[in-house]
């Protein structure tokens, strides 16, 4: 009880934090804007020429990109999270302030980053998606039942992501110096997880492969789950698996990597 | 005597391995002894200063006192706690404050940093409340507390790691550097802060510091650690002893004198114009000397200086049968370790 108190604490503050950088929000609407528009240019003319491509029509390609904008810096799809902070405090040896408080590593900076993500689904989520639905043919659903799936789905994608990138950060214990893997995880993010080309427009069998990684329940599970190509339930259950196996297997790491800062020293 | 002391250290070492680029691919091991076998007590409301040389294994010290390190042997307990095994559960009973580092949530307003601190350690809201009133004026930061912490100024944000560290009322207070970077006023403000503490609340604190002066004016015990060993142990007047120091007698004469003749008790160090400085052992008394050129020289005004600390200390570690080896070779003995 007293844990989950704190922990909302630090979720409300993330998100309070990151409602001051005001210029760098409207500088990200801009920018996932824009993004866009060139993609959607892209796909245009590509589902032009190769109709149904992936089993998508020309509006559901063009909903799938701007869900892509809207979600892309919420789940972090290229990082640019808390990940960042946490390397960069490892490096400096700041995170020996984090390991003599009495809270829990992996459930601080999964508050910090939930706190991060709904205000950037909120801040710079929406406009860019919300221009998008104006301005081009999208396969948008009335059907509340299946927004309120979309949401679920968003969240999974949420435990998803942060499992990957606390991996990621952790790495900073044995490296020192993160860049490398910051690197790593702007590139996996960007083909893995679908945001160049929806995963089933890719060729058999590297697109099977793809679809079983665990990029892709971050953006083409929710944007399959919003446009009822896939059953919520399975797309539900493939994100979940994931989430708890990413989790887990952070918290083993997260216990090696403590025990070597306090055994070893910074 | 077991019970008073809140703070059991013995025979503590910490060794690192360090690892180290000799060629291409060949590696050196080489182990590191950054504290070697020390021991100490402190009792509950004691104030120690806890000095010693860049890498003379200060900061390891305190990071076996948090549990953030572990020892690699030797027995420790603080509040009858094992730091390394009971990390959480010592958490609530202590404060750190480390210089360089801040634990305040930098884009934020200090006050969302204590609400923070709030819930992290369960404070009752009642008792909070009254920390934060008391604290806040105490250290005169209510007119900062909607400000947000990057825009506060070194020596306001270390009074608000002050307060941080001091909201869930531990029991001891480990400082690593508290006045490191401040200025003149903020240090005196927060030396001033620290003695109320620890005469009214009977907060244990243990200090690390370079500026002998936080030593000076807070602490009546000090302990001095060199190559990861404990050299002295003691109240701050033996320290002048163990170094040999001596203290200036500036007098002020009528006129220009040769150098005063004062046999063994003094040596003249330097002469300038009627004012002569004469160096004696800080153990003896000035009297007698004072007496003894009043006799004999027409003399106008004198002072009496006290030895410089940080020179005391230097004499004490780097004299030939000191146990310091010398500077140099000091600075590559604890790569990461001790400042990180």
């Amino acid at each position: 009880m007293g844990s989950a108190r704190l922990y909302a604490v630090v979720a409300v503050g993330s998100f309070r934090r990151y409602a001051t950088y005001r210029v760098a929000t409207a500088a990200g609407v801009f920018t996932n804007t824009v993004f866009g528009l060139i993609l959607v240019y892209t796909y245009l003319a590509l589902w032009d020429e190769r109709p149904h491509l992936g089993g998508y029509d020309q509006s559901q390609a063009v909903t799938y990109v701007w869900l892509g904008q809207a979600l892309f810096a919420t789940l972090a799809i290229q990082g640019g999270g808390f990940e960042t902070d946490l390397i960069e405090r490892i490096r400096s040896g700041d995170v020996a302030v984090d390991l003599y408080r009495p809270a829990d590593l992996q459930a601080w900076w999964l508050a910090v980053d939930v706190g991060r993500a709904v205000f950037q689904l909120v801040g710079r989520g929406v406009i860019p998606f919300v221009f998008g639905a104006l301005f081009f043919p999208t396969a948008l659903p009335r059907d509340p039942a299946l927004w309120s799936a979309f949401l679920v789905a968003v969240a999974l994608a949420m435990a998803v992501s942060y499992g990957i990138r606390f991996l990621v950060a952790l790495t900073g214990f044995w490296t020192l110096d993160g860049t490398g893997a910051l690197q790593a995880l702007v590139v996996t993010g960007m083909f893995c997880s679908g945001m160049a080309l929806p995963l089933n427009a890719f060729p058999q069998p590297l697109g099977e492969i793809m679809a079983a990684l665990p990029w892709a329940a971050l953006l083409q599970m929710p944007a399959d789950v919003l446009m009822g190509v896939v059953d919520p339930w399975s797309a539900f259950a493939f994100q979940a698996v994931w989430a708890v196996v990413l989790l887990v297997l952070g918290r083993a790491v997260q216990r090696a990597a403590t025990r070597r800062v306090v055994v070893q020293g910074g | 005597m077991s019970e008073s002391a809140l703070i059991e250290v013995d025979r503590v070492e910490k060794v690192f391995d360090v690892r180290r680029r000799t060629g291409f691919l060949r590696r050196e091991l080489r182990r590191v002894r950054a504290v070697d076998e020390i021991s100490f007590r402190v009792a509950r409301g004691e104030m120690v200063g806890y000095i010693g040389p860049n890498g003379a294994g200060k900061s390891t010290t305190i990071k076996m006192l948090t549990g953030i390190l572990t020892p690699s042997g030797g027995r420790l307990r603080v509040a009858g706690f094992d730091p390394a095994r009971e990390r959480t559960r010592l958490a609530h009973r202590i404060g750190v404050v480390f210089g360089q580092r801040t634990t305040l949530w930098w884009d934020l307003p200090l006050i969302d940093s204590y609400r923070l601190m709030h819930r992290m350690y369960r404070i009752p809201d009642g008792r909070y409340r009254e920390n934060l009133d008391r604290l806040v004026e105490l250290l005169d930061l209510s007119a900062l507390l909607e400000v947000p912490v990057r825009q506060l100024s070194l020596g306001q944000r270390m009074r608000g790691d002050i307060v941080a560290a001091l909201l869930h009322d531990p029991e001891v207070l480990y400082l690593d550097e508290p006045t490191i970077g401040l200025d003149v006023v903020s240090k005196a403000r927060v030396r001033e802060f620290l003695r109320e503490l620890n005469a009214e609340r009977g907060t244990t604190v243990l200090l690390t510091t370079h500026d002998l002066q936080d030593i000076e004016q807070l602490c009546s015990r000090v302990m001095v650690i060199d190559h990861g060993r404990l050299v002295y142990d003691g109240a701050l007047a033996g320290l002048h002893e163990a170094g040999e120091s001596e203290r200036t007698l500036v007098v002020d004469l009528e006129r220009e004198f040769p150098p005063i003749e004062a046999g063994e008790a003094a040596r003249v160090v330097k002469v300038e114009g009627p004012r002569q400085w004469l160096a004696f052992p800080a153990s003896a008394s000035a009297a007698p000397l004072v007496a003894h050129i009043a006799e004999r020289y027409p003399l106008v005004d004198l002072s009496v200086r006290e030895p410089d600390i940080e020179a005391v200390i230097a004499k004490m570690l780097y004299a030939p049968g000191g146990s310091g080896e010398g500077l140099p070779e000091r600075q590559a003995v604890v790569p990461g370790a001790g400042n990180s």
